[in-house]
C-alpha cells in the first residue's frame, strides 16, 4: 500500500444517512412483485430475501440453494414461459462461475431474466479475491443484447430495479454490499437506462464513472480539481451497455479528454467501453481509473483494497491532471501500485 | 453394469409397426445428414432416435401446427449434438418440411449442428452439455406453480451427466417435489475417448438417481413396446422419474455400432451407401 489513505472525502456528500443499495433493492422488488404476479424473486441461498418473500409472496419465490449453474437455467426456463424472474447470487458467481448459463440459457434465448449481482467489485473486501468481482463488467457486457447497470447509490438502484422490470431482454444489476454514502440529495431524479447523468458540468476534462465508490471518488476529485483551477465534468455513466454514445462524444468536443472512474478492473470494463466508443466516434484521450491486473493480497476495507489496487478520487485526480499536461506524449502519472 | 430392475411391461395399445417405421425414416434422414456438408453426431443420434420417436409420435402431447401450444408438454434436447435425429424426428411429425433436412449445415437454411430456436418445435438451444435437466425443472416448476399440466421430458446423454450441474438440477427437482418433469438418459455407453465407464465410471447409475431423491426404471431403448409404457407412465409418482434407456450408439448400421468411432462422422458417397445398406439389411 503506498502512503497514507486519506478515508474521508474532502468533498462532503450531502446530508442523507448511508444506504445499501442491496435493501433499496430488495425494497423495490417486492413492491414490484406484490403488484405483478410474474414477477419471481429466485434466490441462491444469499440471506435477506427469504424472509419477506417467502412469508408474503411464497409462489413467487424458490431458493435453488448454493446452485449457481441450476440457478441461472431454471430462471432461463421460468422466463421462457413468461414470467419475470429476479435472480440473486454475488457478482462473482453471476459472472465466472454460471457465466456459461447465463450466456447460452439467458443471453443467447435473449430471455428477460434480471440477474442481480450483489457484492460487486471490491465490495466484499474483506472476504478476499474469491468473493471480489473486478470482471464482471467486461464479462457481462460481452454477452450479446445483455443490458448492464451499476447504481450509483440507494435510491438509484430502486429507479433501475423499477426501470428493469419491463425491459426486453437480460438484464444484469451489479450491487454493492453495505451501506453507502449517497450521490443524490433526492428521490425526484430522472433515470432512463441507456443515458447518462451529469453530475456536474465541467470545459476541461471529462470524469465518467460507474458504481457507488467511483462517483463519489469522481466527485471528490472534481472538486479538488476545481481547487486547483481544473474545471471537470462528471458523468455518471450508471449504464455500462447500452453505452450512451451521445453523451461521450459531447464530452470529447467540449473537454480536453476523458477519465473513467470503476471499482473494476482497468480491463475491458467501464473504461474499455468508453475506449471503444470514443475512439470509434471521436478520438480523444482516456485514462481509465480502474483496479490493476491482480488479485489482492492483502485485507482491507473496500476502500483500501481500491485504493491499493488504483482507485481512489487520488487516482482520480492524477490521471486528470496528467491528461491535461499540454503534452500528448506525457505517460499518465498515476501513483504508482505496489503489491503483495 | 447398471442393476437390473423389473422391465416395464409392454402394452396393448402401442402402434410399434408404425413406431419403428418412423425410426426406420429417421434414421435414414440421419445417415443422408451424415453425407451432407458438414456431416453429423451419427452415433449418438442414431442410439437416442428410438426414444425420439416414442417421445414424438405416442407420449409427448404436441401440436406441430401451433408449436408453441400453451398445453404442450415441453421437450428439451439436453444432448443437442442428437440434432440430426432431433429434426428427422420433428420433420416426421410435421413441424418442419421434410425437404428442409437437406438443408443441414447450409448456410441457406436454419438448421445448424446443435439446434436454435429458429427451428419450429424447439424449446432450448441446446448443444453445451448439462444445462437440459436445469430448463427442465423451471419449465416443471413454472407449470406446477400455475396449476398446469404440462409435463416435461428432457433427453440427456449418459456422457453428459459427467456435468455437475446435471447433479444440481437432479437435487433441486426432488426437493421441489416435481414429479412433472421426466429425464431420459440415452445410456449408448460410450463417449468420444471411448467407454464412459473406463473414461468416467457413471455406474451405480440407478442407485445415484434414487439417492438424488428421483424414481428410476431401466428399459431397452430400442424395445419401443416398452419404452413407450415407461415413459408414458413417468410422470406423475410424486417424485421426478428417470427412464435409464439401455441404447447403442450407432443403432441400426452394424459397422457403426458400439464404436466410438460413429460419434462423429462426414460420410463419403461410398461410406453412406454402405451406412444405408445395412440400415436397410437390418430393418
Amino acid at each position: 500500500m503506498s502512503g497514507a489513505l486519506a478515508l474521508r472525502p474532502e468533498w462532503e456528500v450531502p446530508s442523507r444517512a448511508p444506504a445499501s443499495d442491496r435493501a433499496a433493492y430488495r425494497d423495490t422488488l417486492l413492491e414490484l412483485a406484490r403488484a405483478d404476479r410474474r414477477i419471481w424473486c429466485v434466490d441462491s441461498d444469499t440471506g435477506g430475501l427469504e424472509k419477506q418473500f417467502e412469508t408474503e409472496l411464497p409462489d413467487q419465490y424458490v431458493d435453488l440453494g448454493i446452485a449457481e449453474a441450476n440457478l441461472m437455467s431454471v430462471s432461463a426456463a421460468l422466463a421462457s414461459t413468461g414470467l419475470l424472474p429476479f435472480v440473486n447470487t454475488m457478482a462473482a458467481f453471476a459472472s465466472s462461475r454460471a457465466l456459461e448459463q447465463v450466456k447460452v440459457d439467458i443471453a443467447y434465448h435473449r430471455l428477460p431474466v434480471r440477474i442481480v449481482g450483489t457484492h460487486s467489485g471490491f465490495s466484499a473486501a474483506h472476504l478476499g479475491p474469491t468473493h471480489h468481482a473486478q470482471q464482471d463488467l467486461a464479462a457481462m457486457r460481452a454477452l450479446p443484447g445483455m443490458t448492464v447497470l451499476t447504481p450509483a447509490d440507494a435510491g438509484e438502484a430502486a429507479r433501475m430495479v423499477r426501470a428493469t422490470a419491463y425491459l426486453p431482454g437480460p438484464v444484469y444489476i451489479r450491487l454493492g454490499r453495505s451501506e453507502t454514502d449517497p450521490v443524490y440529495a433526492e428521490d425526484d431524479v430522472e433515470f432512463t437506462i441507456g443515458r447518462a447523468i451529469e453530475l456536474r458540468a465541467g470545459a476541461d476534462v471529462t470524469i465518467v464513472a460507474a458504481g457507488s465508490y467511483p462517483v463519489l471518488f469522481a466527485l471528490e476529485a472534481a472538486e479538488r480539481l476545481a481547487n486547483t483551477g481544473v474545471d471537470a465534468a462528471v458523468l455518471n455513466m450508471h449504464t455500462v451497455k447500452p453505452l450512451d454514445v451521445n453523451a461521450l462524444v459531447r464530452a470529447a468536443e467540449t473537454t480536453r479528454g476523458i477519465v473513467t472512474v470503476e471499482d473494476h478492473s482497468a480491463l475491458g470494463g467501464l473504461g474499455g467501453a468508453v475506449a471503444e466508443a470514443v475512439a470509434t466516434h471521436h478520438p480523444t484521450r482516456v485514462l481509465r481509473v480502474g483496479t490493476t491486473d491482480g488479485f489482492c493480497a492483502r485485507p482491507g476495507t473496500h476502500r483500501e483494497q481500491l485504493h491499493t489496487g488504483g482507485v481512489s478520487a487520488d487516482h482520480v485526480v492524477a490521471a486528470a491532471s496528467s491528461l491535461l499536461q499540454p503534452s500528448l506524449t506525457d505517460r499518465p502519472q498515476i501513483p504508482t501500485v505496489h503489491r503483495g | 453394469m447398471t442393476v437390473q430392475t423389473a422391465e416395464p411391461l409392454a402394452a396393448a395399445d402401442v402402434d410399434v409397426d408404425e413406431l419403428e417405421r418412423r425410426a426406420f425414416a429417421v434414421r435414414e434422414h440421419v445417415l443422408a445428414i451424415g453425407a451432407g456438408p458438414i456431416g453429423t453426431h451419427v452415433g449418438g443420434s442414431l442410439s437416442v432416435t428410438d426414444i425420439l420417436v416414442a417421445l414424438y409420435f405416442d407420449v409427448l402431447r404436441v401440436r406441430p401446427d401451433e408449436p408453441e401450444w400453451v398445453g404442450r408438454d415441453h421437450f428439451v434436447l439436453s444432448k443437442g449434438h442428437a440434432s440430426a435425429a432431433l429434426y428427422a424426428t420433428l420433420a416426421e411429425r410435421g413441424f418442419l418440411p421434410i425437404n428442409e433436412l437437406a438443408t443441414y449445415g447450409r448456410s441457406t437454411g436454419r438448421l445448424m449442428a446443435h439446434p436454435t430456436l429458429a427451428v419450429p418445435g424447439v424449446e432450448f438451444a441446446t448443444g453445451s452439455l448439462g444445462h437440459g435437466l436445469s430448463l427442465g425443472v423451471g419449465l416443471a416448476l413454472a407449470a406446477r406453480r400455475a396449476g398446469r399440466p404440462n409435463r416435461v421430458y428432457v433427453v440427456l446423454g449418459d456422457g453428459e451427466l459427467q456435468e455437475g450441474s446435471v447433479w444440481e438440477a437432479a437435487m433441486s427437482a426432488a426437493h421441489l417435489g416435481l414429479d412433472n418433469v421426466t429425464a431420459v438418459v440415452d445410456r449408448n455407453r460410450l463417449q468420444i475417448n471411448g467407454s464412459t465407464e473406463d473414461r468416467m465410471g457413471l455406474e451405480p447409475l440407478t442407485e445415484k438417481w434414487r439417492s438424488f431423491g428421483w424414481d428410476a426404471s431401466v428399459v431397452d431403448g430400442h424395445d419401443l413396446a416398452r419404452l413407450v409404457p415407461a415413459l408414458r407412465d413417468a410422470p406423475g409418482s410424486g417424485r421426478p422419474s428417470v427412464v435409464l434407456a439401455d441404447t447403442v450408439k450407432g443403432r441400426g448400421v452394424r459397422h457403426l455400432e458400439n464404436r466410438k468411432q460413429g460419434h462423429f462422422a462426414k460420410l463419403s458417397p461410398t461410406a453412406y451407401e454402405r451406412a444405408l445398406a445395412a440400415l436397410r439389411a437390418a430393418a
